[in-house]
């Protein structure tokens, strides 16, 4: 049984325990997140990997406490250096963002107000929670635009988020994501909207900042060949669950759960042509109609009777750190391992 | 050699920007495509790979004759087709089709399936029953249930939408489909369905493919050519699989590298730079010379023309004009740029 | 189709989400999930009204009676009094629903269909139609409504045709406007798009992929629009610019009890609260609709 208070590990930063975050809808309840856990670690990178609908977005917006109308986080714990942020009040939780956690999310056209300024944008968060003078905090925006890579940071100041390219204003949104320095920064999908060679520009230069700063990164996609050079560990998501956790190269080159091994067959790469990707059966499912048993059971290959019923298979604990939530891997669980971590 | 199905000669649109109350001064042109040559064989996949802004949509838009080019014309087995009679282009018509990217803009929410997929046959006035036993062909082609017929678009999932797409591609037995980033919207784990759909239906149809997409890992997978745009002009033109092992133009070579799997090296690496710019200041000329750093003061005046260098491989840059340094490869970075 | 010896595509066979239940009741309850029920009653009981005033009116609306004047409402004989000149407010509270439903609907018919009309041309031909066409729009809005109406009906003389024509022919503007961005969006669309591509002519465009998907709009704008139409009406007649007298109109009925506010009491409160309540409930339905049929909420 999990203490309930954080224990005192000074590398972990962030603990996510058993969160279930339900959406209330008329048509039901939709188990967005569904008993999810993992822990993060001072400058660490974990990636979050699944397809939409997978609760990967959900989880951050749990941690967040930014959730959508209609949706609760119904149990669980978030601990962050020393609070829970699941009972934790309003007043606490603003304080936590933006200065503990920084946030950079997907459209940034839509993350930036089109009627203020660079400077008016990226300095707000540094006059609210560092008490500083706007003289101040600009300044340490000009600051912040260099570390994003931005050319004459001294004149951007000035321009309205319209002004600039989908990469340039990505690039802001991550300055003032990191202007109050946090201890961990959420990026949720936040190169989709880019060109690809600007994506990958985007991704060297999140990693600089990490190198720079020393901040964790929490990086969800759905694009798994995104995560390569950045992640230390992986986590993935499927049907609201975390199917698989651990260091990613070793779910890279060895996956556990047949989600992940299949998905990663079924995407072409470059330079590897094939005649024929394998594809997965079926469709990824409904959060709101979920199937009884493991929610892959209806696509896997290797389903097993007890697959399909009950409840989903519960967390199996690896070698080296690695968990699985599969029926198949029940004989590799290694319950010395468990207890440690 | 075979007749090319399809082939595009020195086509270009360029569209004003004005300004004024009655829309009267010109500021400006966007050169959304200037100048494009290139041939798709029958049953061939032909695919151009570019980022945004570099002009495919546009592309795709005139070979479907949704807009008259500005100059330049497209020729369908030889016939030019600015110059067919309206009969002769409602021909025309049923030969060129198109799959789009987004499987929730691209049917009626108002019409149920089965009228959407045989609307082209109405429109060209297939008789009720042909249209009905059609349907059927073409949606157990696609791996749809006879009943779908009946219902409407948002009962669907999005995998299942792209699939109705194509069969109201595929109805009128069209030689040629344009898909413009056909798996890009969907779900990671049911692209490789589409994909393969895609590729048995070309097996047995016969049918060729102009394939758009910025994803050059599905491209290679797909495509027997691949032609690079870039900002309105294509930059190389080859084989798939040997422009993707051994690309020859440096944009190319940017491309290839952003896509390569972390953990392997792409064969040419080359610093990237700069992000594609605006279509109304296209860079004089080479447009690619700003990012470049193989630049030289040619590049920021004469537009390198798109030529042959090599068997099957078309370049248009100003490396290979000298054929002493086009032997090696990858060029060697010059000392400012490594 | 030719068949060669490849294996044949791979038949995947998605079943599509089962359709709703089937069932009158069923049916029922999903179409009317969420109305506001006062309001839908209250709009069925005028409609019924104006419909069937001759059966349902106890009394001859237009029939004076001296002896029986400024009647306080009362159980026995007449349920809401009698006016100045004897007659029964009841009979004319339901005859008068006949002038504003009738002229509600129509003013709203005769708009939204001049107003559909110039926003699909404007949409859809573009170029010198569309800036012709706006610019029309807004030299109607520039006009002052009441003054027109003074001079149209001054000139053409006052009654039903032309109370309908003159609030439907001066009320278009705001359809046309909302519709024609509708119609901008709807040609922006891949379906639209593919649809040309196949070689639809505009005749197919409009008829089947244009019209289907405004009539969400339509219908929202025209729900909110009878308010105003009725209140318009209402206003007209209470200038002695609407329906002819002795027709029962709401608005007429309060113009007459002017006089007799502080003596009469039940001569303008009736009138008035029937039209509130007509207005009232029009708009709550309009609102409804319109989040009931925002596509955003639609089930997928």
């Amino acid at each position: 049984m999990l203490p309930d208070t954080q224990p005192s590990n000074d590398a972990l930063l962030l603990e996510v325990r058993d969160l279930c975050t339900h959406v209330f809808t008329r048509r039901g309840v939709v188990k967005a997140v569904n008993g999810v856990s993992f822990q993060v670690r001072a400058g660490e990178t974990l990636g979050l990997v699944g397809e939409s609908g997978s609760g990967k977005t959900m989880t951050c917006l749990s941690i967040l406490r930014l959730l959508p109308r209609g949706a609760r986080i119904v149990s669980g714990e978030i601990w962050l250096q020393g609070t829970n942020l699941v009972t934790a009040s309003e007043a606490t939780v603003e304080r936590v963002r933006g200065k503990q956690i920084g946030m950079v999310l997907q459209n940034a056209l839509a993350a930036l107000d089109p009627v203020f300024t660079i400077g008016t944008q990226v300095g707000e968060p540094l006059v609210m929670h560092q008490n500083m003078s706007w003289r101040a905090a600009l300044r340490r925006v000009v600051e912040l635009l260099r570390m994003v890579k931005v050319v004459a940071p001294e004149l951007r100041l000035y321009s309205y988020p319209h002004e600039l390219s989908g990469g340039m204003r990505q690039r802001v949104s991550s300055a003032a994501a990191i202007g109050c320095a946090p201890a961990l920064l959420i990026a949720d999908e936040p190169t989709t909207a880019l060109d690809v060679t600007t994506q990958r520009q985007y991704l060297d230069l999140l990693m600089e900042l990490q190198q720079a700063t020393g901040m964790a990164i929490m990086f969800v996609t759905h694009d798994i060949s995104l995560v390569g050079n950045m992640c230390d560990q992986l986590a993935v998501f499927y049907g609201g669950l975390l199917v698989e956790y651990g260091p990613r190269q070793q779910v890279l080159s060895q996956p556990s759960h047949p989600y992940t091994a299949a998905l990663l067959q079924s995407i072409p790469q470059l330079g590897e042509p094939r005649e024929r990707l394998p594809s997965i059966a079926g469709e990824p499912p409904d959060l709101g109609r979920l199937p009884a048993g493991c929610p892959f059971h209806p696509r896997c290959d290797a389903a097993l009777d007890v697959c399909r019923t009950g409840e989903p298979p519960p967390v199996f604990t690896l070698a080296q750190g690695r968990q699985v939530r599969c029926w198949l891997r029940e004989q590799d669980h290694d319950r010395s391992a468990a207890g440690s971590l | 050699m075979t007749e090319a199905l399809l082939e595009v000669c020195d086509l270009v649109k360029h569209f004003p920007v004005t300004r004024g109350v009655l829309r009267g001064k010109q500021i400006g042109t966007v050169k959304a495509v200037d100048g494009l040559s290139f041939s798709i064989q029958p049953g061939e996949t032909f695919a151009i790979v570019g980022e945004s802004g570099c002009g495919k949509t546009t592309l795709a838009n005139l070979i479907l004759s949704l807009m008259p080019p500005t100059r330049g014309d497209i020729l369908l087995r030889g016939q030019p087709i600015s110059r067919l009679s309206p009969e002769a282009l409602m021909l025309y018509r049923k030969s060129v089709t198109a799959v789009f990217q987004d499987p929730y803009g691209a049917l009626n929410p108002r019409m149920r399936i089965g009228d959407v997929v045989t609307e082209p046959l109405a429109i060209h006035g297939y008789p009720r029953h042909a249209r009905q036993q059609r349907l059927q062909e073409v949606l157990r082609a696609v791996g749809l249930s006879a009943e779908s017929a009946q219902r409407f678009p948002h009962e669907f999932s999005g995998g299942q939408r792209q699939r109705i797409g194509i069969a109201r591609a595929l109805v009128l037995q069209p030689p040629l489909v344009i898909l413009d980033e056909p798996v890009s919207s969907l779900d990671v784990s049911i692209r490789s369905q589409i994909l393969n759909l895609l590729k048995d239906l070309q097996a047995e149809l016969g049918i060729s493919y102009l394939l758009i997409s910025h994803d050059l890992a599905t491209v290679e997978h797909m495509s027997d050519w691949i032609g690079v745009m870039y900002l309105g002009k294509l930059v190389e033109v080859g084989q798939a699989k040997a422009v993707c092992r051994q690309p020859r133009h440096p944009y190319t070579a940017t491309l290839v590298a952003a896509a390569t799997p972390p953990g392997r090296t792409p064969p040419w690496t080359l610093p990237i730079v700069g992000e594609v710019p605006h279509g109304l200041d296209i860079p004089s000329g080479c447009a690619f010379h700003p990012r470049c750093p193989y630049v030289q003061p040619t590049c920021r005046t004469l537009t390198p023309p798109l030529a042959t260098v090599a068997a099957q491989r078309q370049v248009a840059c100003h490396l290979y004009t000298d054929p002493t340094s086009a032997a090696i490869w990858p060029p060697p970075l010059p000392p400012a740029a490594a | 189709m030719a068949r060669s010896t490849t294996p044949a595509p791979e038949l995947v066979l998605p079943q599509p989400v089962p359709a709703h239940k089937t069932g009158l009741v069923a049916w029922g309850r999903s179409v009317f999930r969420g109305a506001p029920v006062f309001s839908l009653c209250f709009l069925t009981l005028a409609v019924a009204c104006a419909v069937c005033a001759p059966l349902l009116a106890p009394y001859d609306p237009i029939q004076t009676n001296r002896t029986q004047t400024l009647v306080p409402p009362s159980l026995s004989a007449h349920l809401l009094g009698t006016d100045h000149l004897g007659r029964d407010i009841l009979s004319r509270l339901i005859y008068g629903a006949r002038i504003s439903v009738t002229v509600g609907f129509l003013a709203v018919f005769v708009s939204g269909t001049v107003g559909t009309l110039i926003a699909v041309v404007s949409g859809v031909v573009r170029g010198w139609a569309d800036t012709v066409l706006m610019r029309l729009t807004d030299a109607f809005l520039a006009l002052p409504f009441l003054m027109v109406a003074v001079l149209v009906v001054s000139l053409l003389g006052p009654s039903l045709v032309n109370v309908v024509l003159v609030i439907g022919l001066l009320r278009w503007m705001t359809y046309a406007r909302t519709i024609r961005s509708e119609v901008l969006r709807l040609t922006e669309m891949d379906f639209v798009r593919l649809a040309r591509a196949a070689g639809a002519r505009r005749r197919r465009l409009i008829v089947q992929h244009i019209l289907p998907n405004i009539v969400n709009t339509l219908l929202v704008l025209g729900t909110l629009e009878v308010g105003s139409a009725v209140i318009t009406e209402a206003s007209l007649s209470f200038l002695g610019l609407g329906v002819p007298r002795p027709l029962p109109s709401w608005g007429t009925m309060l113009a007459e009890a002017q006089t007799y506010v502080f003596t009469a009491w039940w001569l303008p409160v009736f009138p008035g609260i029937a039209i509130t309540l007509l207005v009232m409930a029009s708009n709550l339905i309009g609102d409804w609709l319109r989040d009931r049929l925002d596509p955003t909420r639609r089930q997928l």
